[in-house]
C-alpha cells in the first residue's frame, strides 16, 4: 500500500491521540515557544478600564458556564482583578445558568487578594432567564429588575446599589460571554440605546463576529479566546491559566494545519488518476 | 379562541414593547415594563416544563423497557437527587460549602467542560479528512484558516513577525466586511420576521400541535 | 506526583476520563457520563430559576409584599402555570397562551435591537473616509471595507439574477465571504483546542498534582 493510501486509511484514533499529547506535553515540561504580544483590541479592553474614575460603578455581565470555562474564567478573573485594583465597584449580573458560581469564584478570589468586602465594594445579584428582556429591563430599573443579589439579599440593604438605578449611574460595562445571550444583545439592548461604554471578552467562536461593532465604535476592546485572555494578562502583569495555556496552543495549531495540508496531499494521487482509489 | 387568543396576546404585547422603545410617556411604559417583567417570570417556568418534559419522557421509556433503558433510570435519579439537594440548602444554595455547590463543581462544571473539550479531537480529525482544497474559494477560505490559526498564537510571531499583523489586518478589513454584510442582512430579516410574528402573519406557532 | 485527596475531584476526574472514553468508542462508561449530565443539568436549571427568579421576582412580592403586593403578578403565574397544559392533549391550547406573551415580546425587542445595533449603527461605522492624507494604508484598507461590505450584500440580493456586472460584484463578495468563513474556522480551532487545554489543565493540576500553575 503506498504512503498516500495508508494515509487515507489512517484511524482516526492516531490523530486524536497526537492532539492529547501535543496538549499534555508542553504543559507537563514547562516547554516555551514565545512570549504573548497584547494586541490593539485588548489593550482597548485595557484602556478603558485604566480611565475609569476610582470609585465608578461598573457591570460585569459573567455570560457564560463551565462549557467554556477554560476561554472566560481567565479573562473574567483578569478583568475582576483589574477592576478591584483600580477600585472600581462591581455589580455583577449573569445571563447564563451555569455562570453564577463562577461569578462568585472570581468576585471572592480577587475580592481577598486585593481586600474588598463583599456588598460595599462589588455584588453579585446572580441569575435572570429571560436574556434580552433582562437586559432591556436593566434599562428601566436594575433594583426591579434584580430585587434580590444571588443569596437573597434585598438589594435596599446591599451599600454597593446605594443610587444605582439604570444604566445612567454605570460607567462601564464589561461582558465575558460564551454566545447568546451575550455581547451581542448588550451591544443591541444597551450599547446602542443607552450609550454605556463596553468593552467584551468573548470565545473564539464568536470572536469574529464582534469585529463590526469594535470598527463601528460600539465596543472599545475586545478579548478573542484563550489568546485574548492571555494578552489581557500579559497587560494586568498577572499571567494565568490563558498565559499557561499559550504553548500548547501554539503546537497544536501547527499540528491543525499540518493536517489540512496532508490530507489534501493524501487526496492528491487519487485526484489526478481521475478519482481512482 | 384557540387561535385569536395567542395572536391577541403577541400582538398586544410587541406593540406595546415596540412602542415603549419609543414614547417615554408613564401610561406606556407602565405597560412596556411590567409586560417585560412578566416574560421574565414566564421564562423560568419554561425550564420547569422542560424539566417535567425529560422526567415524563424517560419514564415512558424505563416503562417499557425502550433501548438504553437502564441509563435513563440514573438520569431520572440525577434530576430529582439534584432537585431534591437544591431545594433542601434554601436561598444559600450556592454558597461554598454546600452540596449543591459540590454537585455544581464536581458534576456539572465537570461534565459540562468535558463535552465542549471532545470537539478539540474531532476538528483536529475533520482537519484531516474533510477540510478539501478544490476550488478558488476554497484556497481562499484554507489560506486565511492559515493565517489566522498561525497568527493568532505566539509561534506565529516566532515565523515570521509579518503573521500577527497579517491576521490582524485580515481580520479588521475582509473578514469585518464580510461580517458586517451578514449582520446587516440578517438585521433586516430579523426585523422583517418580528414584524410577521407581531402582525400575526407568521403563524407557525399557533398551528394544531405547534 | 502529588494526587488530589478530595473525593469530589476524584468523582470530577473519573466523569472527565468516562466521557474523554467516547474518543476510543461509544460505550457503557460514556453513556452513563451522558445521562447523569443531562439530569444534573434538568435538576440545576430548576432549583436556579426558583431561587433566581420565581422566588424574588414572583413569589416573594405576590404574596410576601406586604403593603407593595403587586398584585398584577398573578398574570405570569396563571401564564406559567398554563404552560403545563401542554401535558393534557385536551388542553394543551391554553399553553399557546403563555408562548403567544414570549412571540410578542421578544421580536419586538430585536427589531429594535437588531435595528439599531445591527443596522443604523454598522452603516454609521461604514462611513469612513476614502482618502486618508499621509496614510495610504488606512485609504486602501476603508476602500476594501467600503467595497467588500456592497459587494458582500450584493451576493445576497436574489431578486435579480447574478449575471454581468451584478455576478461579478456577488463573486467578489463571495471571494470575501471566503476570506470571512476562513478567519471564523481558524477562530472556533483555537476555541476547541482552548477547551481541551483547560481540561488537561484540571487532570494534571487538580486531581494528579503533576502540573504547577
Amino acid at each position: 500500500m503506498s504512503f498516500f493510501a495508508s494515509l487515507r486509511r489512517l484511524d482516526r484514533r492516531w490523530i486524536f491521540l497526537a492532539i492529547g499529547l501535543l496538549v499534555v506535553v508542553p504543559l507537563l515540561t514547562g516547554f516555551h515557544i514565545a512570549p504573548v504580544l497584547p494586541s490593539a483590541r485588548a489593550r482597548g479592553f485595557y484602556d478603558a478600564i485604566e480611565k475609569l474614575p476610582a470609585g465608578s460603578t461598573v457591570v460585569l455581565a459573567g455570560d457564560y458556564d463551565p462549557g467554556t470555562i477554560a476561554e472566560n474564567y481567565p479573562m473574567h478573573l483578569a478583568a475582576t482583578r483589574h477592576l478591584m485594583a483600580r477600585k472600581i465597584k462591581i455589580i455583577a449580573v449573569e445571563l447564563y445558568p451555569g455562570g453564577p458560581p463562577l461569578a462568585d469564584r472570581v468576585l471572592h478570589l480577587a475580592g481577598a487578594e486585593f481586600d474588598r468586602k463583599e456588598g460595599v465594594d462589588y455584588v453579585n445579584l446572580g441569575y435572570k432567564s429571560g436574556n434580552e428582556a433582562v437586559m432591556s429591563q436593566m434599562g428601566s430599573s436594575i433594583p426591579v429588575t434584580f430585587p434580590t443579589d444571588r443569596s437573597g439579599t434585598p438589594v435596599s440593604r446591599i451599600p454597593v446599589m446605594k443610587g444605582v438605578e439604570n444604566f445612567s449611574q454605570i460607567k462601564l460595562l464589561v461582558s465575558i460571554s460564551a454566545g447568546y445571550p451575550g455581547t451581542k444583545e448588550w451591544v443591541q439592548q444597551v450599547v446602542s440605546r443607552y450609550h454605556v461604554p463596553m468593552v467584551a471578552g468573548v470565545t473564539a467562536v464568536s470572536a469574529p463576529e464582534y469585529y463590526p461593532y469594535l470598527q463601528a465604535g460600539q465596543l472599545q476592546g475586545l478579548l478573542g479566546g484563550m489568546a485574548g485572555a492571555a494578552e489581557y494578562e500579559t497587560l494586568v502583569k498577572a499571567p494565568g491559566l490563558a498565559t499557561r495555556g499559550m504553548d500548547a496552543q501554539s503546537l497544536a495549531h501547527v499540528f491543525i494545519a499540518l493536517m489540512i495540508l496532508l490530507g489534501n496531499l493524501a487526496t492528491l494521487p487519487q485526484r489526478s488518476s481521475g478519482g481512482k482509489a | 379562541m384557540k387561535r385569536e387568543v395567542p395572536l391577541i396576546i403577541s400582538m398586544a404585547a410587541g406593540i406595546f414593547v415596540l412602542v415603549g422603545f419609543f414614547v417615554p410617556h408613564p401610561l406606556v411604559r407602565t405597560g412596556y415594563d411590567k409586560i417585560q417583567q412578566w416574560v421574565i417570570i414566564v421564562v423560568a417556568f419554561t425550564y420547569v416544563l422542560g424539566m417535567a418534559n425529560l422526567l415524563r419522557l424517560n419514564g415512558e421509556q424505563i416503562q417499557r423497557r425502550a433501548k438504553d433503558w437502564p441509563y435513563k433510570i440514573a438520569l431520572v435519579i440525577a434530576c430529582i437527587a439534584t432537585m431534591a439537594v437544591g431545594f433542601s440548602e434554601g436561598t444559600h444554595y450556592l454558597d461554598d460549602g454546600t452540596k449543591f455547590s459540590w454537585i455544581y463543581n464536581n458534576l456539572y462544571s465537570a461534565m459540562s467542560a468535558t463535552m465542549f473539550s471532545l470537539l478539540a479531537f474531532f476538528i483536529a480529525s475533520a482537519a484531516f479528512r474533510a477540510f478539501r482544497v478544490r476550488s478558488v474559494e476554497a484556497l481562499l477560505l484554507a489560506i486565511a484558516a492559515f493565517i489566522l490559526m498561525l497568527g493568532r498564537v505566539p509561534i506565529g510571531n516566532m515565523i515570521h513577525p509579518l503573521l500577527p499583523q497579517a491576521a490582524d489586518w485580515l481580520m479588521e478589513i475582509p473578514q469585518n466586511a464580510a461580517k458586517r454584510g451578514i449582520l446587516m442582512g440578517a438585521a433586516l430579516g430579523v426585523m422583517a420576521t418580528g414584524f410577521r410574528i407581531i402582525l400575526g402573519i407568521e403563524r407557525t406557532y399557533g398551528s394544531e400541535g405547534g | 506526583m502529588h494526587l488530589s485527596g478530595d473525593l469530589g475531584i476524584w468523582i470530577a476526574a473519573l466523569l472527565t476520563l468516562g466521557i474523554f472514553s467516547f474518543l476510543y468508542k461509544d460505550n457503557p462508561a460514556y453513556k452513563l457520563c451522558e445521562h447523569l449530565f443531562v439530569g444534573v443539568s434538568a435538576g440545576y436549571y430548576v432549583v436556579l430559576n426558583y431561587f433566581s427568579v420565581v422566588k424574588p421576582n414572583l413569589l416573594d412580592p405576590l404574596f410576601h409584599g406586604g403593603a407593595h403586593t403587586d398584585f398584577l403578578l398573578v398574570v405570569p403565574l396563571v401564564l406559567g402555570i398554563l404552560l403545563f397544559s401542554r401535558f393534557f392533549p385536551k388542553g394543551d391550547w391554553l399553553s399557546r397562551w403563555s408562548i403567544a406573551l414570549i412571540l410578542g415580546v421578544y421580536p419586538a425587542l430585536r427589531i429594535t435591537g437588531f435595528g439599531q445595533g445591527d443596522f443604523v449603527e454598522q452603516i454609521h461605522g461604514t462611513m469612513v473616509p476614502l482618502w486618508v492624507a499621509g496614510n495610504p494604508g488606512a485609504t486602501i484598507g476603508n476602500w476594501i471595507l467600503v467595497v467588500g461590505l456592497l459587494a458582500t450584500l450584493i451576493f445576497f440580493f436574489f431578486s435579480k439574477e447574478h449575471k454581468g456586472a451584478l455576478g461579478g460584484t456577488a463573486r467578489l463578495g463571495v471571494y470575501f465571504l471566503m476570506v470571512s468563513f476562513g478567519a471564523s474556522y481558524g477562530y472556533t480551532v483555537m476555541a476547541r483546542i482552548s477547551l481541551l487545554i483547560g481540561r488537561v489543565m484540571f487532570l494534571l493540576h487538580d486531581w494528579l498534582g503533576v502540573l504547577h500553575l
